[in-house]
């Protein structure tokens, strides 16, 4: 990090960004109460970590990989499920906190293998077509996400019952918010956190942000970039699928839940500057910052839920008019 | 001299175009050999082929009497050679250190030879701990060089190590690949005649994607009819 500040494009970057998060923070205090605003920002921090969950993985495999994986959102979805699946296929009498941890790690293990199998069986044949990879994952997104429906059908599962502490609301200022939604905020700051370290701290890291620069010349010092590649892409889907399980307990799983994410996750990595990781971090709270916004100038004064969905677009135009090439992003 | 490098006949295609076209060599052991020719001849397809990251449709290479020519980079990279690219792909967002650590390919590789790459690059030990980016052209080759010596490597291939540096620093490079050829073999591509004949015991001359000439320097240099024939600006 230190060397980054050292970079006057990493500082801009972030005086930019920063700028975006004041202008947010002055608007919600010139319209609304203290109360209200509490509620607003963790709301924004509760979806922004939701963002961040599907747009971390997706970041990181379009950086190393080139490969934008359009299956993203599925694996976030399939997480929920298979989350659900394990959940309700504990023996009776087994406590909810052994079942909700079990349906997390289920989640990440079978986010991991599955992702490690796509890597391995379907894109790496695709690396030298690169178009071909759009339409394979765009694919394996449509089939994933049939399937689901196929067999739970189409209208989702109830959600599950998380452990009774996070299954409560606490008073924020004059609101209230409900505790699992802090639990999402915990997950994605610990996963933000844990990757961060990552990528800064381990020789796979330094080999990750080598490879998005120059994977040849990374293979070329002797390291298996193959291996690097099925590591990254696991990782990618482990997360998402470990968000979707996050999720699932408060907003159910539904088959169209891989799509609805995937389009913001998308929004997010355009905003962060595509393959840098800190940028998608920070791109995910700004927008779901903007998003619960605008939620509540609409709950409150509109009534008109649409803006919210519209208002990441118009965020997203506006910083690139700004930045062309995303928060964090560099000319290629 | 032993040859530790042998190439045989290699054919390389890049995409449609027929690069290399019949290239033959041998590399001994504990030298300097330069790939000498015309822009376009061949000759950093010739090392990119070696090193498998364009790799040969037909023919053999050699290391140590082991053939690499159908193995992946990494694998070659694993076997003791160092490739150091024209372009010098230094990781701009790495740092030095980094940039270092990257080619380990034990632990306690860079730690080993940390002393002998600051006592070549003095410059490299100040700027430890800055961005690749932030270098200038000159820092950025040594550091390309640098990183090629953290292993134990048998051969050293260096594309172009003079490119658009200034003529002092050409001067240190020259006698950092002095001093590294002591410790290893070099396989280096270089334009410069200048530096190749000051730097070189022996040369290989590329035209058109053939190896036509080979020899001791000595004997290329007192041999201006050949000089001009394949070397003298088109």
């Amino acid at each position: 990090m230190t060397t980054k500040l050292r970079s006057g494009f990493w500082r801009q970057s972030l005086l930019i960004a920063g700028l975006f998060a004041i202008a947010l923070l002055a608007l919600n205090f010139l319209i609304f109460d203290t109360g209200i605003v509490a509620v607003v920002l963790l709301s924004g921090f509760y979806q922004g970590m939701l963002f961040f969950l599907v747009a971390a993985g997706m970041s990181i495999v379009f950086g190393l990989l080139d490969v934008l994986n359009l299956a993203q959102g599925s694996f976030f979805m399939l997480g929920a499920y298979v989350g659900f699946a394990i959940y309700n296929a504990l023996p009776e009498g087994t406590p909810i906190t052994v079942r909700f941890v079990a349906a997390l790690v289920g989640a990440v293990v079978f986010g991991g293998v599955l992702g490690a199998g796509v890597e391995i069986a379907l894109l790496r044949p695709l690396y030298v077509r690169p178009i071909f990879q759009i339409v394979l994952t765009f694919g394996l997104a449509t089939a994933i996400t049939e399937l689901v429906r196929g067999i739970y059908g189409p209208s989702g599962l109830v959600p599950v019952e998380p452990p009774a502490a996070l299954n409560t609301t606490i008073a924020v200022m004059r609101g209230q918010f409900e505790t699992y939604r802090l639990f999402i905020i915990a997950v994605g700051l610990v996963l933000m956190i844990g990757i961060s370290l990552l990528l800064q701290r381990t020789r796979l890291g330094i080999i990750i942000r080598a490879g998005v620069q120059d994977s040849q010349m990374v293979e070329a010092l002797g390291i298996n970039v193959r291996r690097v590649f099925t590591l990254v892409f696991a990782l990618g889907t482990a997360v998402a699928a470990l968000g979707g399980m996050t999720a699932a307990p408060f907003l159910g799983a539904y088959p169209a839940m891989g799509e609805q994410f995937l389009l913001t996750a998308i929004i997010v990595i355009v905003i962060g500057g595509m393959s840098s990781f800190e940028g998608t971090a920070i791109a995910a709270l700004l927008v779901g910052l903007t998003r619960a916004t605008v939620e509540q100038i609409s709950l409150q004064y509109l009534n008109t839920p649409i803006l919210a969905s519209i208002s990441i677009l118009v965020f997203m135009v506006v910083v690139l008019l700004v930045r062309p090439t995303g928060l964090f992003g560099r000319e290629a | 001299m032993s040859e530790l490098l042998e190439v045989r006949n290699i054919h390389t295609y890049i995409g449609q175009f027929h690069i290399l076209q019949n290239v033959s060599f041998d590399v001994p052991a504990q030298s300097i050999t330069v790939l000498l020719g015309r822009n376009g001849a061949g000759k950093t397809t010739t090392l990119r082929t070696i090193m498998g990251l364009t790799p040969a449709s037909a023919g053999v290479i050699r290391l140590n009497g082991i053939e690499i020519q159908n193995r992946r980079p990494y694998e070659i990279a694993q076997m003791g050679i160092g490739f150091v690219p024209d372009y010098r792909a230094v990781f701009r967002q790495l740092t030095v250190e980094e940039n270092l650590r990257l080619a380990e390919r034990k632990p306690g590789d860079l730690q080993r030879k940390l002393g002998f790459i600051f006592q070549i690059f003095p410059d490299l030990e100040r700027l430890y701990h800055w961005p690749g980016g932030q270098l200038s052209g000159g820092q950025q080759q040594m550091l390309a060089v640098a990183r090629a010596l953290v292993p134990d490597n048998h051969l050293l291939l260096i594309d172009e190590p003079s490119e658009g540096l200034a003529p002092v620093i050409v001067e240190q490079m020259m006698e950092a690949i002095r001093q590294l050829s002591d410790q290893t073999t070099v396989l280096l591509v270089e334009q410069n005649f200048h530096v190749a004949s000051h730097l070189a015991d022996r040369y290989v001359i590329i035209e058109d994607g053939r190896s036509v000439h080979h020899g001791q320097m000595a004997d290329l240099v007192a041999d201006r009819g050949l000089i001009t024939r394949y070397l003298a600006a088109a």
